[in-house]
C-alpha cells in the first residue's frame, strides 16, 4: 500500500480545491465574537483570503479556512483561542505559509491565526545573547537587524527571505549552516505561547537550566499542534571573523559523499557541506552562472567559519581530503563576492528548476552520512522506474537529502507517479537507518508514513506529549500523527458546520 | 518492518520485563544526584539499567549506548577516536546524567545536554519499550520525545538506551587565569570559549581549538588583562544556581547580591556553583498544569520514581513535600 496516496491525503493533493464560501452562514456567530474581540478589519471571512490560506507552499491543497484572524498581541490570541473553543472549532497558526509538508493547511475549517501583524523585534539583549522577537518577524530580516551587533540567527532555511521565526519554531527549521550550529531548537531559549485553551505561558527561560520538563524543547517542531508562539527569545550567534568557502567537483556522486564522511571522521565540523548533482548543477548554471563545473557528476560546497588561522587549516584539510577521495577540481573562493556567488548558486537551486518543468516536489529525508551514496543510487533508480526526473541538492553534512522531483502536472497520471516515487524514496531512506524528515516536518505529507518509522506504542506516547499541552486536540487538528491515533481523528474535523465545505 | 521499529535487543527486553507494569520502581545509576527532585518513596523497587556501548560511529558523530554505562567508560571509548559528548564528567551513568539533565562546566564548548540526545529508548509505566526521536543528527519526525526525557528524573519513563551526538575534541586546549580582567568583556573577544569562570576575583578561561586560534585568543585576552597559565578550573562548590547570564554581574561583594555564598560562576552561561543552595523558584501555574498533565499522561498511576518531581512541591498544592 505504501507509495500510494490514500485516504484524506488523496483529497488534499492539488487538483482542484475550489471551496464554496458562505460568510454569513453558520459561522455568523463565531465571526461576530471574533470581531468584537479584535478590530473588525482584522477578522477576514472573504473568499480570497480564505482561499489563499487554504493551502501553503506544499503540493497539497484542499484545506478550508474558517475565519482568518490577524491578532496583534498575546491577549488577542488568547481571546481567539477562547472563542474558538466556545464554538467548538480548531485553530491553525499561520506564518508565511512556506511550509512544504502541508502543516499550515487548515483542516475542518478552523480559525486561522495569522501572525503577520506581530512582526516586531522587541529587544536585542547582547549580554544574555538573545533577542525577543514576535513570531511574524522574517528570518532574514532578523539576521540583517542583528548584523550591526555582530550576531545572526543561525537557522537559514532556503525560504529565509520570506519565512517567519514563528514558522521556524513550528517546524524546527534547519538550513545549510545547521551542520555547525544546530537546528532551531538549539536557538530558542524561551517562548511566550498561548495554549489552545487560552492560557498564556512562558516556556523555557533565559537562565542556564530552567526548572522542570523541557516544555520549550517539546514545543519547538510541534507544527502548531501544541499552541501558538507570541514572543520568542532566540539565541544570538556571533558572526565569525573568518569564513572560507570551497567548491569541489567530483566525477561520481559517491566520491562527493565519501569526502563528506571523511571530513567528519577527520574531526572537522564545517559550517556547511552541501552537495548538488550534475542535473541541478546544470540547471543552476543556466540560471545564475555561478561558475559551477557542469561536467562534474557532483559538486560539494563546503564552508568553514571561525578564526583566521583555524579556518585556513580546515579549508586546506578539506581540499586535501577531497583530492584523496577523487576530487577533479577544488576551488577556494578568493573574495566575498566569489563566496556570495557560490552560495547564490546553491540558494537559487529551486528557482532554477522552474525552467525545466512547471512543477516540482521537494522531498526531505535524512540518512546516515555513510549511506548517502547508496540511497542516492536508489533514488535515481526509483525515479527512472516511475518515469519522473529527479535532481538532488542536499545538506550532505548532516545526511539530509532533498530529492527534487521535476514534472509537468498537467500530464494525466503524472501526480500518481510523483507520489509513488516519493513514497519509495521515503522507504529507502528508512531502510537505510534514516528518518522521515530532517527539516520540513510531517504535516499532512508524511502522516501515513509515521507508522513506518514508529511503533504504535511510540506514536501513542507522542500523542500523550501532545495532550499534555492540548487535551482537546484543537490546535492544528489532523496533523502529524496518523489516522487511528489520538488527535488524528477528532471531533473538530468532523463537526464542520454545513455550508463550509465546498 | 523497518530497522527502527524492531527492538530486538534481548538486553532491553529483559530490562523491560524487569520493570514490569506494576508497583513503584526506580533505576539507580551512580547515585551522584540520588536525592535530586525529592526522596524516593521507601517502597520503590530499585533496579539497574543495562550497560554497554552498542554502536559507535565516529563518522556519523553518534554513539548508541545503554543507560547504565558509566560516562567515564563512554568518554574513554570516544576519546580513542578523538570525540566527546555533552554529558558532564562527574561520575555516574549515562542514563542518570540524561535524567538529571545538568550540563557540565564546559557546556559553552561541548553544547547543551538537552540538545545532544537524538534518540531514546525507554520502558514506559506499563512496561512497554518505547522509542522517541531518531538515530540521525537531524530529525523532525513527529513529537520530540527526547526533549522531555532530558531532565525528567525518570518520572515519564525509565531510560534503557540512548543515541547521543558526539563532537570532535579540539586539537588543543589551555587554561589561563587573570585577577584584573573584566570577566564580562571576555565573551566579546573569544568566538567559541570552552569555559569562562569567575569567582568574584579571578577569571579563568579555557581556550580550545586549533593551536593557532588558541594563541590568537590568548593574545586578544592579554590586551584586556594580565593572564597566566593555570592547571584547570577552580574547585567548584557543591550547589548549583541557574541564573540568566546577565545576573552573574550581580554576584560578589555587592548590595542585594543573590546569597550564593562562595561561588564560581560560568560567565555567559548563568550556571553558578555556590556554597549555598538556590532558593526555590516560583513556578508559573500553567507550566505546572502542563507538567502535571505530562506526568499523568506518561505515568497515570505514579509508579515511576515516586517521591521525585521535576518541579518543587509547593505547600498549597496537592501532594506531600
Amino acid at each position: 500500500m505504501r507509495g500510494q496516496i490514500t485516504g484524506r491525503l488523496a483529497s488534499l493533493v492539488k487538483r482542484s480545491s475550489k471551496s464554496a464560501i458562505e460568510a454569513d452562514g453558520p459561522d455568523a456567530a463565531l465571526l461576530a465574537d471574533l470581531r468584537s474581540a479584535l478590530a473588525p478589519d482584522r477578522v477576514k471571512m472573504d473568499g480570497a483570503q480564505r482561499s489563499l490560506l487554504g493551502h501553503d507552499a506544499s503540493v497539497f491543497g484542499g484545506g478550508v479556512a474558517g475565519p482568518v484572524c490577524y491578532p496583534v498581541d498575546a491577549a488577542e490570541v488568547s481571546a481567539i483561542m477562547t472563542i474558538a473553543e466556545q464554538h467548538g472549532r480548531g485553530i491553525v497558526p499561520r506564518g508565511a505559509g512556506t511550509g512544504l509538508a502541508g502543516g499550515a493547511i487548515p483542516l475542518g475549517a478552523p480559525v486561522v491565526i495569522a501572525v503577520t501583524k506581530m512582526n516586531s523585534i522587541l529587544e536585542v539583549d547582547t549580554e544574555n545573547r538573545i533577542a525577543w522577537v514576535e513570531p511574524g518577524v522574517i528570518n532574514l530580516d532578523l539576521s540583517k537587524h542583528l548584523a550591526s551587533y555582530g550576531f545572526h540567527f543561525a537557522p537559514d532555511p532556503s525560504s529565509q527571505q520570506v519565512c517567519t521565526i514563528g514558522g521556524n519554531v513550528g517546524n524546527n527549521s534547519g538550513g545549510p549552516h545547521c551542520l555547525l550550529y544546530g537546528v532551531t531548537n538549539a536557538h530558542v531559549v524561551a517562548m511566550e505561547v498561548v495554549l489552545a485553551s487560552g492560557e498564556i505561558v512562558t516556556l523555557g527561560g533565559l537562565d542556564a537550566e530552567p526548572d522542570g520538563y523541557d516544555l520549550r524543547g517539546a514545543f519547538v517542531g510541534s507544527e502548531g499542534t501544541l499552541g501558538i508562539t507570541t514572543k520568542i527569545a532566540v539565541r544570538l550567534t556571533p558572526n565569525a571573523p573568518s569564513v572560507r568557502t570551497l567548491l569541489l567537483a567530483f566525477s561520481t556522486v559517491q566520491a562527493a559523499a565519501n569526502t563528506v564522511s571523511a571530513v567528519i571522521a577527520d574531526g572537522i565540523v564545517p559550517a556547511a557541506m552541501e552537495v548538488m548533482d550534475q542535473r541541478i548543477t546544470i540547471a543552476v548554471e543556466n540560471y545564475v552562472n555561478a561558475g559551477y563545473p557542469t561536467d562534474a557528476a557532483a559538486v560539494l560546497l563546503a564552508e568553514v567559519e571561525g578564526l583566521e588561522g583555524g579556518t585556513a587549516i580546515d579549508a586546506d584539510r578539506i581540499a586535501e581530503l577531497g583530492r584523496e577521495n577523487g576530487a577533479v577540481s577544488v576551488r577556494v573562493a578568493a573574495t566575498d563576492e566569489e563566496r556570495a556567488l557560490l552560495w547564490k548558486g546553491r540558494k537559487t537551486a529551486f528557482g532554477a528548476v522552474a525552467q525545466i518543468a512547471p512543477d516540482y516536489y521537494l522531498h526531505d529525508t535524512v540518512v546516515p552520512r555513510s549511506k548517502l551514496a547508496e540511497v542516492l543510487d536508489q533514488i535515481y533508480e526509483i525515479a527512472d522506474r516511475h518515469d519522473v526526473l529527479v535532481m538532488n541538492v542536499f545538506h550532505a553534512g548532516d545526511g539530509n537529502l532533498h530529492p527534487l522531483i521535476v514534472f509537468d502536472g498537467r500530464i494525466e497520471g503524472t501526480w500518481d507517479r510523483v507520489h509513488a516515487a516519493g513514497g519509495e524514496i521515503l522507504q529507502a531512506s528508512l531502510a537505510a537507518g534514516g528518518v522521515l524528515s530532517g527539516e520540513h516536518g510531517i504535516g499532512v505529507e508524511k502522516q501515513q508514513y509515521m507508522s513506518a518509522m514508529f511503533s504504535d506504542d511510540d506514536l501513542d506516547h507522542q500523542g500523550r506529549l501532545r495532550r499534555a499541552f492540548d487535551p482537546a486536540c484543537r490546535a492544528n487538528p489532523g496533523k502529524v500523527l496518523p489516522a487511528g491515533h489520538s488527535c488524528a481523528d477528532i471531533a473538530a474535523l468532523r463537526k464542520v458546520p454545513s455550508g463550509v465545505w465546498g | 518492518m523497518t530497522p527502527s521499529l524492531a527492538i530486538d535487543d534481548p538486553v532491553l527486553s529483559t530490562f523491560a520485563a524487569e520493570v514490569g507494569s506494576n508497583g513503584p520502581i526506580a533505576v539507580a545509576g551512580g547515585r551522584t544526584r540520588w536525592d535530586h527532585g525529592g526522596s524516593l518513596a521507601a517502597d520503590a523497587r530499585i533496579i539497574e539499567a543495562p550497560q554497554g556501548i552498542v554502536e559507535y560511529r565516529p563518522d556519523e558523530m553518534t554513539v548508541t549506548v545503554r543507560a547504565g554505562t558509566s560516562v567515564e567508560e563512554l568518554h574513554a571509548e570516544l576519546a580513542e577516536a578523538g570525540q566527546r559528548t555533552a554529558l558532564p564528567e562527574r561520575g555516574g551513568s549515562v542514563g542518570g546524567a540524561l535524567m538529571v539533565g545538568e550540563n557540565g562546566p564546559f557546556v559553552a564548548g561541548r553544547g547543551l545536554l538537552r540538545a545532544s540526545l537524538l534518540q531514546v529508548r525507554y520502558v514506559s509505566a506499563d512496561g512497554a519499550l518505547v522509542t522517541g526521536g531518531g538515530p540521525t543528527v537531524k530529525n523532525v519526525s513527529g513529537f520530540d520525545i527526547p526533549r522531555i526525557m532530558v531532565g525528567s528524573l525518570g518520572t515519564l519513563g525509565l531510560v534503557a538506551e540512548a543515541i547521543i551526538r558526539t563532537n570532535p575534541v579540539p586539537a588543543t586546549h589551555r587554561f589561563i587565569a587573570s585577577s584584573d580582567v573584566d570577566p564580562f568583556a571576555v565573551p566579546d573577544v573569544i568566538l567559541r570559549p570552552g569555559c569562562i569562570t569567575w569567582d568574584g576575583s579571578t577569571t579563568t578561561v579555557m581556550l580550545e581549538g586549533h593551536e593557532v586560534d588558541v594563541d590568537a585568543d590568548a593574545a586578544r585576552l592579554a590586551e584586556l588583562g594580565s593572564f597566566a597559565d593555570v592547571d584547570g578550573l577552580p574547585e567548584l562548590p557543591a550547589h548549583r544556581w541557574s541564573l540568566p547570564p546577565s545576573d552573574v554581574r550581580l554576584l560578589g561583594a555587592k548590595p542585594n547580591a543573590p546569597a550564593v555564598g562562595a561561588f564560581v560562576a560560568l560567565v555567559g552561561v548563568g550556571t553558578v556553583y555556590a556554597s549555598n543552595p538556590q532558593p526555590q523558584r516560583s513556578i508559573d501555574p500553567t507550566v505546572r498544569l502542563i507538567s502535571d498533565r505530562m506526568k499523568n499522561q506518561f505515568d497515570p498511576t505514579g509508579r515511576l520514581n515516586p517521591g521525585r518531581s521535576v518541579l518543587p512541591f509547593e505547600p498549597n498544592k496537592a501532594g506531600a513535600a
